[in-house]
């Protein structure tokens, strides 16, 4: 019994990892807290389902998604980040808060606030392990999350992108005096955060085969949580806290009761906020650190 | 020097500080005589702005005592160790962003009256408040610019504020950070006049300077800092031709 | 006066309690996007004085006030310990646990609600909000608000002018959740049945639209953004599936034109029937 709990736990926590690190990539290079990454997560979501509805292939829904949201974040950057970078840092975040707003609206308009659903049997099949089933949706989700972390790695450790996205992230100031692009860089930080927020959000729809405008809120908050409990100061912090958190929240459903599940995600968090800042895998103690 | 020196007002004894596997400071003493100008000088980096920092309290000193007036300050919090008579500017000014010339001059008062009075609108509850920061507007000739946001005001200006801000107070010893750094020569001597004037009155003035003309004319004492340690003190003839000095000013612009 | 614009101007009041809390703290450079929790506790507090104690309502809001005001000051505390958008982080998390707590509140209907309070009136509780933003508006020409507003510009420099920025921070926090408070023992007596639902994100933000949008500089700039809230939406009924939209865009568009709010020191000043400051 628990070792599915802990396949669940997984499989929720990859999810909360792909959101986690989106608000990461744009915490640790920009600074800022982008909180509509959490309705870019939705508004993914809402578009791969729209894909698959029309009967058109899964690979497709996703790209579809990812690439959905990956747009309205670079309007987000282009309107609400770009003209604001210089300003005090709470003033992009209410920015972003604007924009997660009217994101929400519009869900709510172009597709209604009842949960949309897939057709039934959608990847229903489910594989025996001994005492563990997995569904082949859940394995769907944790090999997507499982690709899409690499290929991000890769583009951070390995390409001169990555290089440039690390140096704005340690210190803006002299990045942009070696001559890194840094506003272009800054947009390249937002796309990639738009990718895979929805790209969560189309694998998190299709594991609940339902999704409503409001998954944003319950499930997009939450990975801030687990950014901070990761570590701020260091994305792949997320990795570790994603599935951790994943497997607690399963955990209190399973043992405590699905009300106060929220209570100890957040708890957690401010516990970290309190007792050690730089989170799970963040490193000494200092305001300044590689950030990626 | 002939004549005896004074009392010490702030005493460094033994004071180290360090920062990761840095020591900024190490093992710093000195005694700050009541009612003279003291400067300290050295090599960027040497430990100068530190020695500040851990006078105010914005940094705790990781071993050693620091005294003012004879009671150690070392363990105090930032404001408590203002509101004992120790004022402090900056080298980039650090004005309020959002308030008058007059609000600054007004929220420096100090913390003397009752509580009651701070609570009630400053217009009818507190005269004696609004008496001194009106006069201070005069002292520093800031009375046509009483309404204007500090900040949007020329350069010279803000550093007028800036220090009747720190006066206003009437604090015992002044800590200034490079005070005429983006100065031009008129406007340094017209600030080492108003310091003599203020020394006068019994104001002591510790601070920290690169310009030698001004620190040679205006200090009686000098200590000298390089790489967190005191390497020389004395009068400025003295320390000007003091062989450990120029020493650690070679290879360093003067 | 018709119940419908009586719900309005009701509506507004409460808004405007709560806009002045995030105000309040804000003054102080912190920003609380948790804010709904402290007035859940209050609406929470005054329903169970009132419907199981038998207290009487002003009283009643006087002590959950008072006990918010101590929960806020507790959580200032460790807000100290956290700056800009770490410090927001936490209280939105603060406010999420309050919520997930009342959910789980089964002596007062976990998430079932509660319900037994007494109506109360609009005059009611606008002699609350009233009294309130007087109150704070003769706050505002102390000097305990200049030495808010220096620990909101630069709080080293405050201090170093003798300021106690710590004990300002503090205070601020539970001056705010009094507030706060008050503002949900007046929902709940109006709305006369609460809910966790009522107190969550959502409402959080909604107070801290109210200020942005309002004028974050002085304590009228709330009254506009609590009424522009409440009443837009009504006036504009023709846009009322978008009306949330419309506020996102609105705030946005403040931020990048006019980053203080609508009303500000200086737009106050020419409408206030005093003469010039000092």
């Amino acid at each position: 019994m628990i070792l599915q709990q802990l396949v669940n736990g997984l499989t929720l926590g990859a999810v909360y990892t792909l959101i986690a690190l989106s608000f990461s990539l744009v915490m640790g290079i920009l600074g800022i807290l982008n909180l509509a990454i959490a309705e870019l997560f939705m508004i993914g979501g809402y578009i791969g389902f729209t894909v698959i509805i029309a009967q058109l292939p899964l690979p497709l829904a996703i790209l579809a998604g990812m690439c959905g949201a990956a747009l309205i974040a670079i309007i987000i950057e282009k309107v609400g980040y770009q003209p604001l970078r210089n300003t005090p840092v709470i003033t992009p975040m209410l920015s972003t808060l604007g924009f997660s707003i009217i994101l929400q609206n519009v869900a709510t308009n172009v597709w209604g606030s009842d949960p949309l659903q897939l057709p039934d049997q959608f990847l229903g099949h489910r594989f025996e392990f001994g005492p563990i089933s997995i569904g082949a949706m859940q394995l769907l989700v944790l090999g997507s999350t499982v690709f899409l972390v690499a290929l991000l790695a890769f583009v951070v450790q390995r390409t001169s992108i990555g290089r440039a996205l690390r140096a704005i992230a340690e210190n803006r100031d002299v990045a942009r005096l070696l001559g890194v692009p840094a506003d272009r860089l800054m947009l390249i930080a937002f796309i990639l955060s738009g990718l895979l927020a929805g790209a969560a959000g189309v694998l998190v729809g299709l594991h609940y085969a339902a999704i409503t405008p409001y998954v944003g809120v319950e499930t997009g908050l939450k990975a801030i949580a687990v950014m901070v409990i990761g570590g701020t100061t260091r994305i792949w912090g997320a990795l570790v806290a994603g599935p951790l958190i994943g497997i607690a929240e399963v955990m209190t459903v399973a043992y405590g009761g699905s009300q106060i599940r929220d209570f100890v995600v957040y708890g957690l968090m401010i516990l970290i906020l309190l007792l050690r800042p730089q989170g799970i895998l963040g490193g000494a103690r200092t305001d300044q650190g590689p950030r990626v | 020097m002939n004549e005896p020196m004074p009392e010490p007002l702030l005493q460094l004894v033994n004071v180290t500080r360090t920062f990761g596997g840095i020591r900024a400071l190490n093992d710093v003493s000195c005694d700050i005589p009541k009612g003279r100008v003291v400067g300290i000088i050295g090599p960027n980096g040497a430990g100068k702005t530190t020695i500040f920092n851990v006078i105010t309290g914005a940094y705790q000193a990781s071993s050693g005592q620091v005294y003012f007036e004879g009671r150690p300050i070392t363990a105090l919090l930032p404001y408590q160790i203002a509101r004992t008579g120790i004022a402090r500017t900056f080298q980039n000014i650090r004005l309020f962003a959002g308030m008058t010339v007059w609000e600054h001059l007004l929220v420096a008062q100090p913390h003397t009256d009752a509580t009651w009075r701070r609570l009630l609108p400053t217009r009818w509850a507190d005269p004696a408040a609004r008496e001194k920061a009106e006069k201070a507007l005069v002292t520093f000739g800031l009375e046509k610019v009483r309404d204007r946001i500090a900040q949007s005001l020329p350069y010279g200006i803000q550093r007028k504020v800036e220090m009747a801000r720190a006066l206003t107070a009437g604090p015992k010893l002044l800590l200034l950070d490079e005070p005429v750094a983006g100065m031009n020569h008129d406007e340094a001597h017209e600030l080492r006049l108003l310091l003599i004037e203020l020394c006068k009155e019994g104001l002591t003035i510790l601070l920290i300077e690169h310009d030698m003309t001004f620190v040679m004319n205006l200090c009686h004492y000098l200590y000298v800092l390089d790489f967190g340690q005191m390497i020389a003190k004395g009068d400025p003839a003295s320390v000007r031709t003091n062989p450990a000095v120029l020493d650690a000013y070679l290879g360093e612009e003067g | 006066m018709s119940t419908y614009y009586a719900g309005l101007l009701a509506d507004t009041g409460i808004l405007l309690l709560g806009a002045l809390s995030v105000y309040i703290i804000l003054a102080t450079g912190q920003l609380s996007l948790g804010n709904a929790g402290f007035m859940g506790i209050g609406a929470y507090a005054t329903s169970y004085l009132t419907v199981e104690m038998g207290v009487p309502l002003t009283p009643a809001l006087l002590i959950a006030a008072f006990g918010a005001g101590i929960m806020g000051i507790i959580i200032g505390f460790p807000a100290l310990r956290l700056k800009g958008i770490y410090l927001a982080m936490a209280t939105l998390g603060f406010g999420e646990m309050v919520r997930s707590f009342l959910l789980n509140f089964e002596t007062m209907g976990g998430s079932g609600g509660f319900s037994g309070m007494q109506h109360i009136s609009v005059t009611y509780i606008w002699l609350w909000a009233g009294g309130v933003l007087l109150l704070i508006m003769l706050l505002e020409q102390s000097r305990l608000w200049l030495e808010m507003r220096a620990v909101h510009d630069d709080e080293t420099a405050a201090s170093l002018v003798g300021l106690n920025t710590t004990a300002t921070k503090i205070g601020a926090f539970g001056f705010g959740a009094a507030v706060a408070a008050i503002s949900g023992g007046l929902f709940a007596h109006h709305h006369v049945y609460i809910e966790p639902a009522n107190f969550g994100f959502d409402r959080s933000i909604e107070f801290v639209l109210a200020v942005i949008l309002g004028g974050s500089t002085v304590a009228p700039g709330a009254v506009i953004g609590s009424g522009l809230l409440v009443m837009l939406p009504e006036m504009l009924r023709f846009i009322s599936d978008w009306r949330l939209a419309a506020f996102g865009a609105l705030l946005i568009l403040v931020l990048l034109t006019r980053r203080q709010g609508i009303l500000d020191r200086n737009l106050f000043r020419l409408f206030s029937l005093r003469k010039q400051p000092s």
